[in-house]
């Protein structure tokens, strides 16, 4: 129960958060640019050639060998990736074999973890794992947030991740990642093989940072793996297994563009503000998720940079076949891409050069010297709450059961606008509220919130307000739209009752902690 | 006769509606358990709305179960009527919600109808956003879109909507059902603030004085003073030939329409995307409201995801005369408003000719002329009527004849 009872603090946002997580001592969230690290990044150790082969073949006869290898003992912490999604098979394999190892108390730290990681439980109950420090959902998220999980639940954006291994907030013992394409001497990607993913760069920090790196494989290639997204000079041990996913998951259903007419209605009213608040010009750039509402966005912005003759610098993915199209219509001259959820944007990256593949480290680092995410000019986003000051929750329903991970969402804030595409109301639960379930991300940085009943503007943001006069938008006060849905539901709803427990925290970008989860009463 | 009623859906697909059973009995009050998907946030609400139902319905002693996946009051309220009225209890008796902001909406005799979108009679989550896509109406459909067992379960829901929800500036529109269940549509829905009601597979003057007359009766008698006013859809080959008499059966029918899916099983020919089968038919329909003085509007286009399909065959119907067409899918509606505008180069050229015109009754001549070229007064009225449209569509600013 370590962290559960200890003391809360109030941050600069007035949310109540342990002043301890997991035996860690934590910085309360000072404000989005309050907090100042100070120090130095963490290291692994030195590594000599001469403890490796000199003909390159890195290759062990199975992971439990190669977790053998590379000392697994208990306590450790395991990382792995979400490249595969859904379809992921190696998370699971890998803590079959650290039970059938006999290991203990080991903390699973995965990029996001998915509905088909629900197997982990097993290992959770029976205690060869502790806790998880990741995006959980399904049933790994009610586990969480049912107070049944030892040890806090600690939610992380995709940059966040790669600030807390930079820091050494989280030392990973031992990195496994799961390859499409790898070769005997650990090179590998994501771009080849019957698993093809896209690009495998959420494994990037880990590869750079964790003491011992595995690499397995259903696809070996000989000497090189080109490209080279992860190199073989950090990797102690390569595996090879008979399939590490099931390529109908990896690409996921969110990649379907919406049928719904009301969020058809949403995208559209999306990239006519774009538009009409001169976003859309000539040389700018923006980012659009995989949900279906995002991608109906691009479909409508498609073609009114087609008719206003505008074209994009780059446009930043999860890619999909629609990106990919505005890509070879010559309509963006780059792809920035974070992720790829379809085959035809695996395609692309592989061989298109202007599809690159970007790191956590490029796009969304905090602690950095800098990242592409704030010079995007539009990004936009879900929420499943979002409150009157424009504070937003994408992490649990509004009952405060965990719903979906951070992703890169909270990085993609710093965007210069950031939009939340939402609807007003979703089967008679408003979205827009007096206070949003679990804080995730702070409303000064959330600029418009458009939703099928009009569009809201931040009030910070004067020269957006200024630049859709006239232009025939629906532009309302948030609380306009929140008391029209409030009384078509039937009234204000009653906050839910939670419990006095913190099961998880939800970190900032840069290692503060910006609220916490709490456990949920029933 | 008192058995067990149950109404509405349930499922894990079923959205915005609820499951309701009533189960009668001789004493013990009123036993309500309900399970619902926002227990959290309205859990008391939900439980509060069904009690307050189960009373005005006259219920005393039963056990009701109840589902719910986010039904607003409105629903809830006429899922727990339809079950109450199964199980045959709360006779005589109505259950109605608090009226909403859009109740009070005026019914227009002249006004656009170029578009008319089709919302499923007992699919409630298809209702809430439908004015949000603005179609010129909204039409809440008993007919052919509610299984036969549902209808009365349907004709609640429908009356319940009308006075809940705010369907804006939109015509509100129900399709009733043919013959005598019609007549019983008519009776529940008229004293809720209908505009316009669509009668289907309609032959004859006489079906249409029948729904008029009923109207009225429940008009009056509800103390309304704004008319229903009438669409009849014609679906047959004497559909057709009777097409001017039931144009001009009241003063109370403003548009006639065209059903072609029936109007073409009744020939025996196929539908065809190209239309030759039914073009006398839509010409007899587009002359018949002419000569009454109504508005004539097209069948509706069924694939929807065939938009070039729909511009296409909007265009067509606008070529034949139709001022209009059916929609069954929102995001049909823009592109019907798109293609029933008038274009750019018809806009000039009417402004031209209503500013020459303009100019002649200045000089007090008494023919038009556009360069060399002598205006008709047909043309001038053509021209008035594009000039007016693109004025109400914003296509031509306020004030343009200023400026030109």
């Amino acid at each position: 129960m370590v962290g559960k009872r200890a003391e809360l603090k109030r941050n600069a946002l007035g949310r109540l958060v342990p002043a301890v997580v997991n035996g860690k001592k934590q910085v309360p969230f000072k404000g989005v640019d309050g907090y100042v690290a100070k120090g130095r990044q963490a290291a692994p150790p030195i590594a000599s050639a001469a403890n490796f082969p000199g003909d390159g073949d890195k290759r062990v006869g199975s992971l439990a060998e190669a977790l053998e290898a590379c000392g697994l003992s208990d306590g450790m912490t395991l990382s792995t990736h979400h490249h595969f999604r859904n379809g992921d098979l190696v998370g699971n394999m890998l803590f079959d074999a650290s039970a059938r190892l006999g290991a203990k108390e080991l903390m699973w730290f995965p990029s996001a973890s998915f509905p088909c990681h629900e197997p982990v439980l097993r290992h959770m109950e029976r205690g060869v794992v502790h806790h998880i420090e990741g995006s959980m959902n399904g049933p790994l998220g009610d586990y969480c947030t049912d107070g049944k999980m030892r040890g806090l639940g600690v939610l992380r954006s995709h940059g966040g991740r790669w600030q807390a291994i930079q820091d050494g907030e989280v030392h990973v013992d031992i990195a496994v990642i799961a390859a499409p394409c790898a070769d005997a001497f650990g090179n590998a990607n994501g771009v080849n093989g019957p698993a093809a993913c896209g690009s495998l760069n959420f494994a990037l920090a880990d590869s750079l940072y964790a003491d011992k790196v595995i690499v397995v494989t259903d696809h070996l290639v000989p000497f090189p793996a080109i490209p080279w997204q992860i190199q073989g000079n950090h990797v102690d041990a390569v595996v090879v297994v008979d399939t590490v996913g099931d390529p109908s998951k990896i690409v996921s259903g969110t990649t379907e563009v919406t049928k719904s007419p009301d969020r058809l209605l949403l995208a559209e009213l999306v990239a006519r503000f774009v538009r009409d608040a001169g976003i859309m010009r000539d040389g700018f750039s923006f980012q659009a998720g995989a949900g279906g509402t995002a991608l109906a966005f691009a479909i409508y912005l498609k073609e009114m940079m087609k008719r206003a003759g505008v074209k994009a610098r780059f446009v930043r993915g999860g890619s999909t076949k629609y990106l990919v199209e505005m890509l070879d219509e010559g309509l963006t001259d780059y792809i920035l891409d974070g992720q790829t959820f379809d085959l035809c944007g695996v395609a692309s990256m592989r061989d298109n050069p202007r599809h690159v593949a970007t790191s956590p480290f490029t796009s969304y680092n905090y602690h950095g010297k800098g990242f592409f995410g704030t010079f995007v000019d539009a990004v936009v986003l879900g929420a499943t709450e979002v409150d009157v000051h424009f504070n937003a929750n994408v992490v649990t329903h509004s009952d405060g059961r965990l719903l979906h991970g951070i992703g890169g969402w909270q990085n993609c804030l710093f965007a210069g606008c950031t939009i939340l595409a939402v609807p007003a109301v979703r089967d008679r639960i408003p979205v827009i509220v007096d206070e949003v379930t679990t804080l995730t991300g702070p409303g000064e940085l959330i600029d418009v919130v458009v939703t099928e009943r009009g569009i809201a503007i931040n009030p910070r943001r004067h020269d957006l307000l200024e630049s859709v006069e006239g232009k025939g938008l629906p532009i309302r006060d948030i609380r306009d739209i929140q008391r029209e849905v409030d009384q078509m539901c039937g009234g204000r709803p009653t906050p839910p009752r939670r419990g006095r427990e913190v099961v998880a925290v939800v970190k900032w970008v840069d290692g503060t902690v910006m609220d916490s989860v709490w456990k949920v009463v029933r | 006769m008192t058995r067990t009623g149950e109404a509405g859906r349930r499922g894990e697909k079923v959205r915005s509606d609820c499951w309701v059973r009533v189960e009668p009995k001789t004493r013990g009050g009123l036993k309500l358990s309900v399970r619902t998907k926002v227990e959290a946030m309205y859990g008391d609400a939900v439980r509060a709305t069904c009690t307050k139902a189960l009373e005005a319905l006259g219920v005393k002693h039963a056990a009701v179960a109840v589902e719910d996946f986010g039904a607003l009051d409105f629903v809830l309220m006429a899922r727990v009527e339809a079950a109450v009225k199964r199980a045959g209890l709360g006779e005589g008796r109505a259950c109605l919600p608090e009226p909403g902001p859009g109740f009070g909406a005026k019914a227009v005799r002249e006004r656009f109808r170029r578009s008319r979108l089709y919302l499923p009679g007992n699919e409630p989550k298809f209702f809430l956003n439908a004015a949000l896509h603005e179609p010129d109406g909204v039409i809440l459909d008993l007919e052919d879109s509610v299984a036969p067992a549902e209808k009365d379960a349907a004709r609640l829901l429908v009356r319940n909507a009308l006075r809940a929800v705010d369907f804006g500036s939109c015509e509100r529109t129900v399709r009733i059902n043919q013959g005598e269940r019609g007549l019983w549509d008519v009776e529940a829905v008229v004293p809720q603030n209908v505009h316009l009601l669509l009668i289907p597979k309609v032959e004859s003057a006489e079906q249409v004085r029948a729904v008029d007359e009923r109207a009225e009766k429940i008009r009056k008698s509800s103390g309304l003073k704004a008319p229903v006013h009438l669409m009849p859809i014609i679906e047959s080959a004497l559909g057709c030939f009777h097409a001017l008499e039931i144009a001009k059966a009241s003063p109370r029918v403003v548009a006639l329409t065209i059903g072609l899916e029936d109007y073409t099983a009744d020939l025996g020919a196929p539908r065809t995307q190209e239309g030759r089968e039914s073009f006398w038919a839509r010409s007899v329909v587009v002359n018949a409201a002419r000569a009454a003085g109504v508005t004539p509007i097209d069948t509706v286009f069924s694939d929807v995801s065939d938009m070039e399909g729909l511009r296409a065959a909007c265009l067509d119907a606008k070529a034949l005369g139709f001022e209009g067409k059916g929609c069954i899918h929102p995001r049909q509606v823009p592109v019907v408003h798109e293609a029933f505008a008038p274009s750019i180069d018809e806009i000039e050229r009417a402004r031209r000719i209503v500013l020459a015109f303009e100019e002649a009754g200045r000089q007090g001549l008494g023919v038009v002329a556009l360069g060399s070229k002598m205006i008709d007064p047909p043309v001038v009225k053509r021209a008035l009527r594009t000039v007016s449209m693109a004025e109400a569509l914003g296509l031509l600013p306020e004030g343009w004849k200023k400026e030109s």
